[in-house]
């Protein structure tokens, strides 16, 4: 069916098939960035924040502006003609007008599905609510298989905030589709997975989902461990942050258990959940995995516009 | 044992599960209507014990989809002359859109009144759900 012209709403939006040609074309991007560097010349990207984001929003323009690219939009909703009540439909069809490809990050939750339904161009989620933040799973998705070689076959454990994380929501379902993936799931009770998500995972793909509230009994017996911050802004209210904020704190003590190839990632930014001195340790590889969102993220934009990829014979 | 006269022409909701019927006759405004309705409660059914009978002497449009949300054993007979002319079994819908709203409170559809949801038929724990179309939450329909 191709890329060019399609939304990525959900990760699992995209086959397997078609996930690996933005891996791909994200691997020659890694190795010869310059190469590309004006593939997208003459293309906008429209960049719709609703909510604050620094990573993420910086992350897509840098994309675009690495490939030629320019960028529009605003990272604040109170400047917009959406604070004046415009539906997101209005604003969509207008703004897509405007741009070739547009970003949405947006606090409730289905509002880019909402807008790709009404858009004229490609529309990309880039976090909605506690829902989904795909390019962010895409990131993910690309440093695992950068480090292991594959995506098969891999005991995923996902720390802390695991009801209002939507990156581990997004990741967990992504990585479900994979041969042999099997997660566990570290949390305070009050944190868990939501029960829907888990549901749908384990009939959809059958996976083994084991849960716990102890990360040293773990540790030692997975592949990936994929740290979340406990955020303050998904709590209803600031006792229970407080309460819950220190519970899940990876420190390099608790790394000497853990096997020798384990990853540890975490989609940034950190507070204290991960301490200071396991960032010298080799298996932290968080700060690679931000700066393989800027490749991931130029490759998706590529292939979702159709510009030629093909340069100096790559 | 009280006795009702068959209706000429109209529709007759048959099996309704007892306690059902007046849910069913409020959601249908019979209340409000200029013609003949009758709701029968507790009647015998050798099926069931006891059933809920609606017996609307038009035709008027009756929405199947919330039906089959209210109670998916009813039967839904049109009468014409005399006659059941047509007998529809409903069935729990697969799809319900504009009947109820999403329970999540983060969902963009309880903000944004341009479009509204599309559920789809989802069992949770043994239970009938639907998942939203925007945030993919699950939520039951009570009445």
């Amino acid at each position: 069916m191709g890329l060019k012209g399609r939304h990525l709403i959900d990760p699992n939006d995209f086959s397997l098939e078609e996930l690996n040609e933005v891996f791909n074309l994200a691997d020659k991007m890694v190795e010869d960035r310059e190469a590309f560097g004006s593939i997208c010349k003459g293309k906008i990207l429209g960049t719709l924040f609703y909510e604050p984001s620094t990573r993420t929003r910086l992350s897509f323009e840098s994309a675009m502006l690495r490939m030629g690219g320019t960028v529009l939009g605003f990272s604040d909703a109170s400047t917009s003609s959406v604070s004046k009540g415009e539906s997101i439909a209005d604003t969509i069809r207008v703004l897509s007008t405007y741009a070739d490809v547009v970003v949405m990050r947006h606090p409730k939750e289905g509002a880019p599905k909402l807008a790709s339904e009404f858009s004229s161009v490609p529309v990309i989620n880039g976090g909605d609510g506690g829902h989904q933040h795909p390019t962010q799973t895409l990131t993910d998705l690309l440093t695992i298989r950068r480090f292991k070689g594959t995506l098969e076959n891999q005991k995923i454990a996902f720390c802390g905030d695991l009801k209002f994380g939507r990156t581990v929501h997004s990741l967990i379902s992504a990585m479900s589709r994979y041969k042999g993936s099997s997660f566990v799931l570290v949390s305070p009770a009050e944190l868990r997975l939501p029960e829907h998500l888990k549901l749908s995972l384990t009939e959809k793909y059958g996976v083994t989902i084991y849960e716990t509230e102890n990360l040293e009994e773990v540790i030692n017996q997975v592949d990936v461990l994929y740290m979340t911050r406990i955020q303050k802004e998904r709590f209803f209210n600031e006792a229970d942050y407080m309460r819950l904020k220190d519970s899940y704190i990876l420190s390099r003590n608790k790394l000497k258990n853990a096997k020798e190839d384990m990853l540890v990632m975490h989609p940034l930014p950190r507070v204290n959940e991960i301490s200071y001195d396991v960032d010298a340790d080799k298996r932290a590889v968080y700060f690679k995995q931000a700066e393989y969102g800027i490749y991931v993220r130029m490759a998706l934009m590529a292939l979702l516009l159709g510009v030629n990829v093909n340069v100096n014979g790559k | 044992m009280l006795t009702v006269n068959s209706i000429n022409c109209g529709i007759v909701i048959d099996h309704i599960t007892a306690g059902n019927g007046i849910k069913i006759f409020e959601k249908l405004k019979l209340d409000q209507v200029n013609f003949p309705v009758v709701l029968l409660i507790n009647v015998p059914s050798s099926k069931h014990g006891r059933k809920d009978i609606i017996k609307i002497e038009n035709k008027i449009d009756v929405d199947l989809t919330m039906l089959g949300l209210i109670d998916p054993n009813i039967t839904v007979n049109i009468i014409e002359n005399d006659k059941i002319v047509n007998k529809m079994n409903i069935s729990i819908p697969k799809e319900v859109t504009g009947l109820f709203k999403c329970k999540n409170p983060r969902c963009v559809s309880n903000f944004d009144e341009y479009v509204s949801p599309k559920f789809k038929l989802a069992y949770a724990n043994g239970k009938i759900h639907y998942r939203c179309s925007y945030c993919e939450e699950l939520t039951s329909y009570t009445i």
